[in-house]
């Protein structure tokens, strides 16, 4: 562990990232750093003059893993000695969190803390459907997608304006966002259609229908939500109308085991001969929604002050790096295929000593491992946002 | 040659604010920009504000007692009647004298309470609110083409949405805004004369939180209707922002031997008029609570919600955290010290040994003086906040328990002072109608016969408990009070 923060860890590279600047800025001396220490120790309230400083703390404590917070009014680590009233958070990332638990009641691959590249596809269209409504709606455009190193994934978004956003503002965000929250999910009917219409809203229609053949061919086909009866009874439940229930149960009671994809297709031929066609096939939406639409943990993204783990960290469990993530190639994603530690220090030492040795500088060191494609990422994304500071700062002198 | 035409621009600048300030008057819709500049007499400075109060006052209490946008309106609008009349611009033309008066009334009236509120973060938020539903409510009214001039008269910093824009995104904002257009006529009237605005989101985080706005890239599409949305949001934000200026500015004032007890008092009033923060200021006067006294003082002047805690905790040897955290309030408001309330908690908690207290309770009971953690003086739980909380939690009794239950322990716990079962079961009956404050003012009224205490008196003038604290500090002073009479006529 200690051999990866001290040689293939990219401080720098989060340093930039954090920082929209190559000098420390507030916006890194103010931040808020978490470790998390074996034996449940948690240190908060770290804050850092720069890249290194940091460094040289985590190989001290060599922490299982640490936390990113907000940018404070103050150092973090003067906490102690300024008035609590002069210390509040200023400046944060936007970040969203999805997990799988969320998803347990309808993922039949795994469950609890088990993931495979079946279930990623719930984390993929999830993906897309946030990124692309962030982008298109919001408007924001530094988003940085990490896998959690597990079973989830984070989204951690610095343009300024995201950054600056209130608590206040990060809820009315979220709720504009969020449909089907955590684990409440299963069993209660959305409640997204507003006014006599019961007409979707523009950005969830949207969302239906990119979602359409994702819930073929992920909830339908793959998964085979429909298949048992508990599945099924699901289904049963969101919808509206009895008739219509009472004849799918009639239909399916014969012949439970019928896959999905034909219980959908019973389902669809009776809305159209029905008499509440709109209401039925609003219905249909709804379920749509409530299978593939994003599972948000609202609780992180609402509060400046949650601290998210730092990408590039190594999960405990699995020994796998949370590496950034393209959102343009997210259905490629495999999660059993991103490095460990194991094998990123197995990497190095196929390199051979020596060659280490006479290199000096031993940060660069992931450069030659298969952490550098992840680690780009971020730089890219770090150089951009470096650009804008730059750019910003020549507007104000001219 | 730079800075020269600067300055100039300041002067003008300057100039036209003074112009603007007359201006303020010419609409009976008022953003508050620019301070008073003229002079008043002490007597307009206090009466402007104190009537202004009044409304504030009520608007806040509108909201716990549950009335609903209509009721409020009709109910503000009256008060507004009597205390702070403004007229609208279409008034006759002999009124205009008394217009201009009125709107400079309702103009300090405004700025004297930001100084009275902006002392502490939540009499600002509590102002900002009532200030904001009161510009609400009168914007609603404004007669619409005033309403117009207003906007006119301001620059919103929105953008009105081009054609070409609107076209562009037409189908989205039909189905948003209208639904169930049929006929093609209805959908051409659209296409061409609905107004749109367009404004970043962070604005109408109302209309964002309903979708009930388009959101293109960060921009909020607001139509012409929901144009409220947008001005309401910008006087709370504007409002809020000049309430920290004025707070920062406030040390300053401190020389003004003359308005700073005239703002103390709005302040309070404020307070008082609305809720119940029982402050240790109104607490009990001496500080010499012991923890050993505790016991005594538990059986004569204790309401029944804090009483019941006691005895919990004296039969049970612990209590569990709510518990603790409300009884723990209760009595430091009373006037236990930190150091005798360690005393009494570890006393209380006499199956547990000293390292375990120290390591598990300490803290709590130190953080609850405000010596631990963010530091804050927590105020004691009032009567609301007991009334109101989760069946968990150790709330008001007369609530919480079964009525058979309640009535048990009624009478084991307040016999000796003096309650009989007839007493009871009036008690039970006010309970049962669910006025559960009411009951407990009966019971302070009827185990406190022996000090005069007649009924329908309450604690005092009639009022009736809001708080726990006020329920002992009134035991304990009539106590004191009939003690000093016996002895002056022995």
């Amino acid at each position: 562990m200690l051999t990866f923060y001290r040689r293939l860890y990219p401080f720098k590279s989060i340093f930039h990232w954090l920082n929209h600047d190559s000098t420390p800025t507030r916006r890194f001396t103010h931040r808020e750093f978490a470790f998390t220490l074996p034996g449940d120790v948690y240190l908060r309230h770290n804050s850092f003059n720069s890249a290194d400083d940091l460094k040289k703390q985590v190989c001290q404590l060599n922490p299982t893993r640490f936390e990113i917070g907000p940018v404070y009014s103050a150092r973090p680590r003067d906490k102690k000695t300024v008035r609590p009233s002069a210390f509040f958070p200023i400046q944060r990332e936007l970040v969203f969190d999805i997990d799988m638990t969320d998803y347990d009641q309808i993922r039949m691959c795994c469950s609890g803390a088990g993931i495979c590249k079946r279930c990623w596809g719930f984390i993929a269209a999830a993906v897309r459907v946030l990124d692309h409504g962030l982008r298109d709606q919001f408007g924001y455009e530094r988003l940085l997608w990490v896998y959690s190193g597990r079973r989830g994934i984070h989204l951690w978004i610095s343009d300024p304006e995201a950054m600056e956003l209130t608590d206040e503002q990060r809820r009315v965000l979220v709720d504009w966002m969020g449909v089907v929250f955590g684990s409440e999910a299963s069993g209660k009917r959305l409640n997204v259609r507003s006014g006599a219409s019961k007409m979707l809203p523009p950005s969830l229609r949207a969302a239906v229908s990119s979602l359409s053949p994702i819930f073929v061919s992920l909830i339908l086909m793959d998964q085979d939500c429909f298949r048992s009866e508990k599945g099924y009874e699901a289904l049963l439940q969101m919808i509206p109308d009895t008739n219509t229930v009472d004849a799918l149960k009639k239909k399916w009671a014969v012949n439970p085991e019928k896959s999905s994809e034909d219980k959908w297709q019973d389902f669809k031929q009776l809305v159209k001969k029905s008499n509440h066609r709109q209401m039925l096939s609003n219905a249909m939406e709804d379920v749509v929604l409530q299978y593939t639409y994003p599972r948000l943990d609202v609780e992180v993204t609402k509060h400046r002050n949650h601290l998210l783990k730092a990408p590039f960290c190594v999960h405990p469990k699995t020994g796998r790096v949370c590496v950034p993530v393209d959102s343009e190639k997210i259905d490629d994603f495999d999660p059993e295929k991103v490095p460990s530690v194991g094998q990123l220090i197995a990497e190095l030492d196929a390199l051979g000593r020596s060659e280490v040795d006479v290199g000096g500088e031993p940060q660069a060191d992931w450069e030659k491992t298969s952490l550098k494609p992840y680690v780009d990422m971020m730089d890219q994304l770090a150089l951009r946002l470096m650009n804008e500071t730059r750019k910003e700062k020549r507007d104000i002198s001219l | 040659m730079f800075k020269a035409r600067e300055k100039a621009h300041k002067e003008i600048q300057i100039l036209s604010t003074s112009n603007q300030e007359v201006s303020t008057f010419q609409h009976r819709l008022n953003f508050y920009d620019h301070p008073p500049t003229y002079d008043v007499t002490l007597e307009e400075f206090e009466i402007s504000a104190l009537d202004r109060l009044r409304i504030l006052a009520e608007i806040e209490s509108s909201a716990a007692r549950n009335r609903t946008w209509e009721e409020l309106k009709e109910f503000v609008q009256q008060m507004c009647r009597r205390y702070l009349p403004l007229s609208y611009n279409s008034a006759k033309e002999d009124e205009k004298h008394d217009r201009s008066a009125e709107r400079k009334k309702d103009h300090l009236g405004h700025f004297v309470l930001r100084l009275a509120f902006c002392r502490s973060e939540d009499l600002r938020r509590r102002f900002v609110k009532a200030e904001t539903t009161l510009f609400k409510i009168r914007y609603n009214t404004e007669v619409i083409d005033a309403r117009r001039e207003f906007l006119n008269s301001r620059n919103f910093n929105w953008e009105q949405v081009d054609k070409e824009e609107k076209e562009k995104y037409s189908s989205e904002l039909r189905s948003l805004h209208l639904p169930n257009a049929t006929s093609k006529e209805e959908i051409e009237h659209f296409e061409k004369n609905a107004c749109f605005y367009k404004v970043r989101w962070t604005r109408v985080p109302d209309l964002v939180m309903k979708r009930s706005v388009l959101l293109k890239s960060g921009w909020a599409y607001v139509p012409e209707s929901e144009q409220a949305s947008i001005i309401l949001k910008e006087f709370e934000t504007h409002l809020e922002k000049a309430m920290e200026v004025t707070a920062r500015a406030l040390p300053r004032f401190d020389e003004d031997t003359r308005l700073l007890p005239i703002l103390d008092h709005l302040s309070k009033g404020f307070v008082a008029g609305v809720s119940t923060e029982w402050d240790t200021a109104y607490g009990s006067s001496d500080d010499n609570i012991k923890a050993e006294m505790i016991d005594n003082l538990a059986r004569q002047h204790f309401p029944m919600c804090m009483r019941t805690l006691h005895e919990n905790l004296r039969r049970d040897s612990h209590l569990r955290h709510q518990g603790r955290l409300h009884y723990g309030l209760f009595l430091k408001v009373l006037g236990l010290s930190i150091d005798e309330a360690i005393i009494f908690w570890k006393k209380a908690f006499n199956k547990m040994t000293d390292d375990k207290f120290n390591k598990e309770y300490k803290y709590n009971i130190r953080h609850s003086y405000g010596l631990e953690g963010k530091r804050a003086n927590y105020p004691a739980k009032s009567c609301v906040r007991l009334l109101t909380c989760g069946p968990s939690e150790p709330g008001c009794p007369y609530r919480q328990f079964s009525p058979e239950n309640l009535s048990t322990a009624l009478l084991q716990l307040y016999s000796n002072q003096g309650l009989t079962s007839a007493d009871v079961s009036e008690v039970m009956a006010i309970v049962k109608a669910g006025s559960y404050h009411v009951a407990c003012t009966r019971v302070f009224e009827l185990t406190h016969r022996r000090c005069d205490v007649k009924a329908g008196e309450g604690i005092g003038n009639g009022e009736s408990v809001t708080h726990p604290n006020q329920y002992a500090a009134r035991s304990i002073e009539l106590e004191g009070a009939g003690a000093a009479g016996r002895m002056v006529i022995g």
